[in-house]
C-alpha cells in the first residue's frame, strides 16, 4: 500500500521537474530567453522536484514509522474492559499480537473468540482509514509544494543556490546517520558495561588474574560463582598479537621494500596485486588454514622435538594471523616509501651510495614515522580480530606467556559470552560489553596515534 | 678561435662557418667553437642519450677543464641537465635510457662495462635543482657520504672533514651552533648550501650543478654564486642555467644546447658579446626560450 504510494510519488517528483523546466523557459519568455534566467533550467526543474517531493516523502515516512504504533494503541484502549481486566502487561502484549495476527491471517495462539474476531476486525478498519488518509495527505503535500514552486518561479529566484543548499542538507542528514549509529553503539555498550561493574569492581576486571565467566542463570542450576579477572584474556590477545606481528613485521616490510625500491615495474605489477589478494582472504578461511593445517603441524612438530603442544596453540592462530596482516604492513609501508620523494634518492645516489646504503640510511629512516603508523594500524587489526583466534586459539583462559600452549583473547571470549542462553542481568552477559568496551577504546587510541603519525610524516613532504 | 667539430674528429660539414652562411640557413650543421679545454678533466665526444626511442642528446662533444666553470645554456627541453648527468651516470636510474658515445675522467671511460658507478659519483658530485637535504641533522647530512665511503678513521676526522666542508660552503658559522638540528629546518639558500657541502665532503673532482639557484631568491642565488666562483679554485664545475646572467657571472667557457644539439661553445664573453651562430645569437638577445 504504502510502497504503491512511494512509486506515485516518485512518479510526481519526475512529472514536477519536467513541468517545473518548461514552466521556467516559459517564465523567461521562451527558449531564446533563457539567459534572463538566474539559474539553468534544470534548477529550476530540480527546485520544483525538491518541493514536490521532500516534505511529502518526509511526511511519508514519518507516517510509516508511527502507523502500525498508533492503531495498535487505538485498537487496544477499545477493547472491552472485560477483556483486558486483570491481564498483566506481558499478557496483554499477548492479547494484542493475537489481534493482529488474526487480522493479518497469521497463526493465532489461542482460540478465536467473538470478541478478539471483533477487534481484528476493528484493527483492519482502522487500518483501512490510515492509509486512505496517508494517501490523501501525502498527495494534498505534493501539491501544495508543487503550487508553491510554481507560483515562485520568476527569473530573479535562485533557484541553482537553493537546490544546492537543500542539497547540502540532505548530505549533512545523511552523515549524521553514521555518526550517531557509531555513537550509538558506543553508548550502548557504555551502559551495559556500567551494568557489568555495578556487580563486578573495575579492580576485579583489570586486576584478577582468574577468569571463569560461569555463572548460574537459574536460582535451581548448578554453577560456578564466576570470576571476572580479565588479565589473562589481555595477555592471551597480546601475545598472540604479539606473535602476529613478530611473522607480519618483517615479511611485510621487506616485500614493500623489494616491491617499491628493487622490483622492475613487471614484477611489481604482478606481485602488488597477488600480495593484496591475502587481504581479500575471508578470515573464517585463515580460521579453518589455522586449525585443521596449521595448528596440526605445530603439534606434531613440537611433538617431534619432544615438546608437549597444546592442539590449539597461541602460536598456529599468531602466525596464521601474521600472515593475514602482511598485506596490511606491506601495502601502508609501501606507500609511505613511495611517498619519500625521488629527491632522496638521487641525493644519495650522487653521493655514491649504493642502493641498499641509500634504502638503509635514506628511505627507511624518511620513511619510519609512517612505518610505525602503518604497524600500529596491523597491530589494532590484529588485537581485533575474532576469527581466527576462535577457530584456532582455544577457550582456556591461561596465564601464561608461552606460545605453545593454549589462550584465549579478549574477542573469543564475547562470542562465547553472547552464544546461547543469555540474560541481560546477569554479569556473564554483561561482561562481554565490558570487553567489547576495553577492546574499543585500546583499538580506537591506537589507531588515533596510528593516523596521526601517517598525516604528519604525509605533511612534510608535500 | 673558431674550431670547427670535424677537428675533433666527427663527421659534420667542415670549413669555416660565416655569419652569411648562418643567415642562409639557421639549422644545425655542428658545433661552432672550441670544445676542448687546454686542462681538461671530463672529456666527452659523441655522446648520444635516448630515452627509448627517442634521442634527447645528438652527438655531444665537450670538455670540461680543470679549475674552470662551464655553463650550460638553452631553451627548456635542450638536452642540457641530460647531458649533465651522463657525466656521473644518474641516467643510469632511469628506466629505458641509454648513452652511446665516450665520456672519460682523467682519462678513465666512465660508461666502462668494469667501472662501478660508486666510486665514479664520489668524484664526480652533483647538485641538484631543489635542495634535497635528507631528513636528518644538518651533522649527519655533510656525514653521510663520507660514512658510506669510509673515507674518516675516528670522530674527530669526521668532525674536522664535517666543519671543513661546511666553511667551504659558507654555511659553517651559520650552523655551527645547531649541527644536531634537522636539516630540513634551514632556509632555502642554506639548503642549497648543505647540499654543497654534503657534495665536498667526499672530495669530487668534477661538481656538477643542475639549475641550483631556480628554488633560491636573489640574495641566496648571490650567495651560492660565490661560493661557485670560490670553489672553482678546487673543482672542475659544470653547471645548468636558465639564467643567463648567471651563466655570464659565474662561467669562464659557456655552451649553448638546443633540441639535444651542442650549437655553440665558447669563452664566456665572446658568447655573449659576439655569438657565432644565429641559434645562439637569438636565445641570447631573447627572441625564443
Amino acid at each position: 500500500m504504502q510502497s504503491t504510494l512511494l512509486i506515485v510519488l516518485l512518479g510526481i517528483i519526475a512529472l514536477a521537474y519536467h513541468f517545473g523546466r518548461k514552466r521556467a523557459v516559459a517564465v523567461a519568455g521562451g527558449p531564446t530567453q533563457i539567459k534572463t534566467l538566474h539559474s539553468l533550467p534544470t534548477y529550476y526543474g530540480l527546485y520544483a522536484a525538491l518541493w514536490a517531493g521532500l516534505p511529502a516523502l518526509l511526511l511519508l515516512g514519518f507516517w510509516a514509522g508511527f502507523q502500525e504504533t498508533v492503531v495498535t494503541a487505538m485498537v487496544k484502549a477499545q477493547l472491552p474492559a472485560e477483556m483486558t481486566a486483570g491481564l498483566s502487561p506481558g499478557r496483554l502484549g499477548l492479547l494484542v499480537n493475537d489481534i493482529r495476527n488474526l487480522a493479518t491471517g497469521n497463526i493465532v495462539s489461542s482460540e478465536v473468540t467473538p470478541e478478539i474476531q471483533a477487534a481484528a476486525d476493528n484493527y483492519l478498519r482502522l487500518q483501512g482509514i490510515a492509509s486512505i488518509a496517508l494517501w490523501a495527505l501525502v498527495l494534498a503535500v505534493a501539491a501544495g509544494g508543487i503550487s508553491l514552486a510554481w507560483r515562485s518561479m520568476a527569473p530573479q529566484l535562485r533557484a541553482r543556490n537553493r537546490v544546492e543548499s537543500t542539497i547540502m542538507v540532505i548530505l549533512v542528514v545523511f552523515s549524521s546517520i553514521a555518526i550517531l549509529t557509531t555513537l550509538g553503539i558506543v553508548l550502548s555498550v557504555v551502559f551495559e558495561s556500567i551494568l557489568f561493574f555495578r556487580s563486578v569492581p573495575l579492580t576485579e576486571f583489570f586486576f584478577g588474574t582468574h577468569w571463569s565467566p560461569q555463572i548460574a542463570l537459574r536460582a535451581d542450576q548448578v554453577g560456578a560463582a564466576g570470576a571476572f579477572g580479565a588479565v589473562p584474556l589481555f595477555t592471551g590477545t597480546l601475545l598472540i598479537s604479539f606473535i602476529a606481528m613478530l611473522i607480519a613485521v618483517p615479511i611485510g616490510l621487506m616485500s614493500a621494500i623489494y616491491l617499491s625500491e628493487y622490483a622492475p615495474r613487471r614484477v611489481r605489477s604482478l606481485a602488488k596485486p597477488a600480495l593484496e589478494i591475502l587481504a581479500g582472504i575471508p578470515t573464517v578461511v585463515y580460521g579453518f588454514f589455522a586449525a585443521l593445517t596449521v595448528a596440526p603441524f605445530v603439534r606434531d612438530l613440537g611433538a617431534s622435538l619432544g615438546l608437549d603442544v597444546s592442539s590449539e596453540s597461541a602460536l598456529a592462530a599468531g602466525f596464521v594471523m601474521g600472515i593475514m596482516i602482511i598485506p596490511f604492513v606491506s601495502s601502508l609501508s609501501d606507500d609511505v616509501i613511495n611517498a619519500v620523494p625521488q629527491s632522496m634518492r638521487d641525493g644519495s645516489y650522487a653521493l655514491g651510495a649504493t642502493q641498499s646504503e641509500t634504502v638503509r640510511r635514506v628511505i627507511i629512516p624518511a620513511a619510519l614515522p609512517g612505518i610505525v603508523g602503518g604497524v600500529l594500524l596491523a597491530v589494532s587489526r590484529a588485537i581485533g580480530e575474532t576469527m581466527i583466534v576462535v577457530m584456532a586459539a582455544g577457550m582456556a583462559a591461561n596465564l601464561t606467556w608461552n606460545p605453545i600452549e593454549s589462550v584465549t583473547t579478549v574477542t573469543v571470549q564475547i562470542v562465547t559470552l553472547l552464544t546461547g542462553d543469555q540474560e541481560f542481568d546477569s554479569p556473564k552477559t554483561l561482561a562481554a560489553f565490558a570487553l567489547g568496551l576495553t577492546l574499543f577504546v585500546v583499538t580506537l587510541t591506537l589507531n588515533i596515534i596510528a593516523l596521526h603519525i601517517v598525516r604528519k610524516y604525509r605533511e612534510q613532504y608535500e | 678561435m673558431s674550431t670547427t667539430a670535424a677537428e675533433v674528429g666527427r663527421a659534420t660539414p667542415t670549413g669555416a662557418i660565416t655569419a652569411a652562411d648562418l643567415e642562409k640557413d639557421r639549422s644545425f650543421k655542428g658545433t661552432i667553437g672550441d670544445i676542448t679545454s687546454p686542462n681538461a678533466r671530463m672529456v666527452c665526444r659523441d655522446v648520444n642519450v635516448y630515452y627509448g626511442d627517442k634521442q634527447a642528446i645528438k652527438r655531444v662533444s665537450l670538455d670540461i677543464g680543470k679549475n674552470e666553470v662551464v655553463s650550460m645554456i638553452g631553451p627548456s627541453g635542450c638536452g642540457k641537465s641530460t647531458f649533465l648527468r651522463c657525466l656521473n651516470r644518474m641516467n643510469d636510474t632511469i628506466p629505458g635510457c641509454r648513452v652511446t658515445g665516450l665520456i672519460a675522467l682523467d682519462g678513465v671511460d666512465v660508461y666502462d662495462k668494469k667501472l662501478d658507478v660508486v666510486p665514479l659519483r664520489a668524484q664526480v658530485g652533483m647538485v641538484f635543482q631543489k635542495p634535497n637535504p635528507f631528513p636528518k641533522s644538518i651533522y649527519e647530512n655533510v656525514a653521510y657520504g663520507p660514512r658510506i665511503h669510509g673515507l674518516t678513521n675516528n670522530k674527530t676526522e669526521l668532525d674536522e672533514l664535517v666543519e671543513t666542508s661546511l666553511r667551504k660552503a659558507g654555511l659553517w658559522e651559520e650552523v655551527k651552533d645547531r649541527l644536531d638540528q634537522p636539516g630540513t629546518g634551514l632556509s632555502g639558500g642554506q639548503q642549497q648550501r648543505l647540499c654543497i657541502a654534503r657534495t665536498i665532503a667526499v672530495s669530487p673532482e668534477v661538481i656538477l650543478m643542475d639549475e641550483p639557484c631556480s628554488a633560491l631568491d636573489p640574495i641566496a642565488t648571490a650567495k651560492i654564486e660565490e661560493l661557485i666562483d670560490e670553489l672553482r679554485e678546487n673543482y672542475s664545475i659544470a653547471i645548468v642555467t636558465h639564467s643567463m646572467q648567471q651563466a655570464a657571472r659565474v662561467s669562464q667557457r659557456t655552451a649553448y644546447f638546443h633540441l639535444g644539439d651542442l650549437v655553440e661553445v665558447g669563452e664566456t664573453d665572446q658568447i655573449f658579446t659576439n655569438p657565432q651562430h644565429k641559434l645562439t645569437e637569438d636565445y641570447i638577445t631573447g627572441r625564443f626560450g
